[in-house]
């Protein structure tokens, strides 16, 4: 096992992630996705850490974590109170602020 | 040694690239819950054979338990049982996504394949990715970025709060 084999991995799941981002309309799923790219990033991020020897990536591996559980309680109330008003969670139906 | 970590590191890309692509294409969020659950465990499979244990840790209690929690809960509370699919026909996302995944992918492997000549692991110490040594490093070195990391919490559960009640 080498670090580009891993690298590539986490290169792919990122692509995944964005292209489920763009290609899905349903506001969960589109989270999920979000989820996806964030840990592969993570990956990247443990894999250089382990590759030079440095905890340093580990940490900031850590703080990703953190900021994706904020991430995701922040969208899934966005996503609640989107459903209560719309009764669906469809992001084409969001076009009030579109020119 | 190498062997095993070798099949390990198959079973889990296998794993982790198919339960991915089933939370993209899944129209039923429950199953694409599911699946990330798995995309989440393999993922931590990985932080193990990269010697990052009190990270695989982390990785299964707050991801694959409560953010995953989390997100059923939503999906349950609101009961939906299909979400709406892909973008209408003729919607630019439906030539765009292609085009900028492969472009990302693109720019990624060429990154990754300038980067990798003589790429290797070193030998790591043998205290690499414990708890004392994250600990250390997270309370001395990076100790206001944790302050600031708990301040963002406190935020985000104020918002979402505030964003998910009816009436305050």
């Amino acid at each position: 096992m080498e670090p580009q084999w891993l690298l590539v991995v986490s290169a792919l799941l990122f692509t995944i992630g964005a292209f489920g981002v763009l290609w899905n309309r349903g506001a969960i799923t589109i989270l999920m996705c979000v989820e996806i790219m964030l840990n592969a990033s993570n990956l990247a991020f443990i894999t250089f850490a382990r590759q030079f020897d440095q905890a340093e990536g580990q940490i900031y591996a850590f703080f990703i974590m953190t900021l994706a559980a904020a991430e995701a309680t922040i969208g899934l109330a966005i996503v609640i109170a989107l459903f209560r008003l719309r009764e669906s969670t469809d992001v084409d139906e969001l076009n009030l602020m579109k020119w | 040694m190498v062997v095993l970590e070798t099949i390990g590191f198959i079973v889990l890309t296998t794993l982790a690239l198919t339960s991915a692509i089933v939370v993209v294409f899944h129209r039923t969020p429950i199953i694409s819950a599911l699946a990330l659950a798995f995309n989440l465990v393999a993922i931590a499979g990985f932080y193990l054979l990269l010697n990052a244990q009190f990270l695989a840790l982390l990785q299964v209690i707050v991801y694959a338990g409560a953010i995953m929690v989390l997100i059923l809960f939503v999906i349950m509370l609101l009961s939906i049982s299909s979400e709406s699919g892909l973008h209408k026909s003729g919607a630019i996302q439906r030539v765009m996504a292609p085009l900028l995944a492969l472009g990302c992918a693109a720019a990624m492997g060429f990154a990754v394949y300038r980067g990798s000549e003589g790429a290797r692991f070193v030998v790591s110490s043998t205290d690499f990715g414990t708890v004392r040594n994250i600990g250390t490093d997270l309370f001395t070195t990076f100790f206001y970025a944790f302050e600031a990391i708990s301040l963002l919490l406190v935020v985000a559960m104020i918002g979402a709060v505030l964003l998910a009640k009816r009436r305050l």
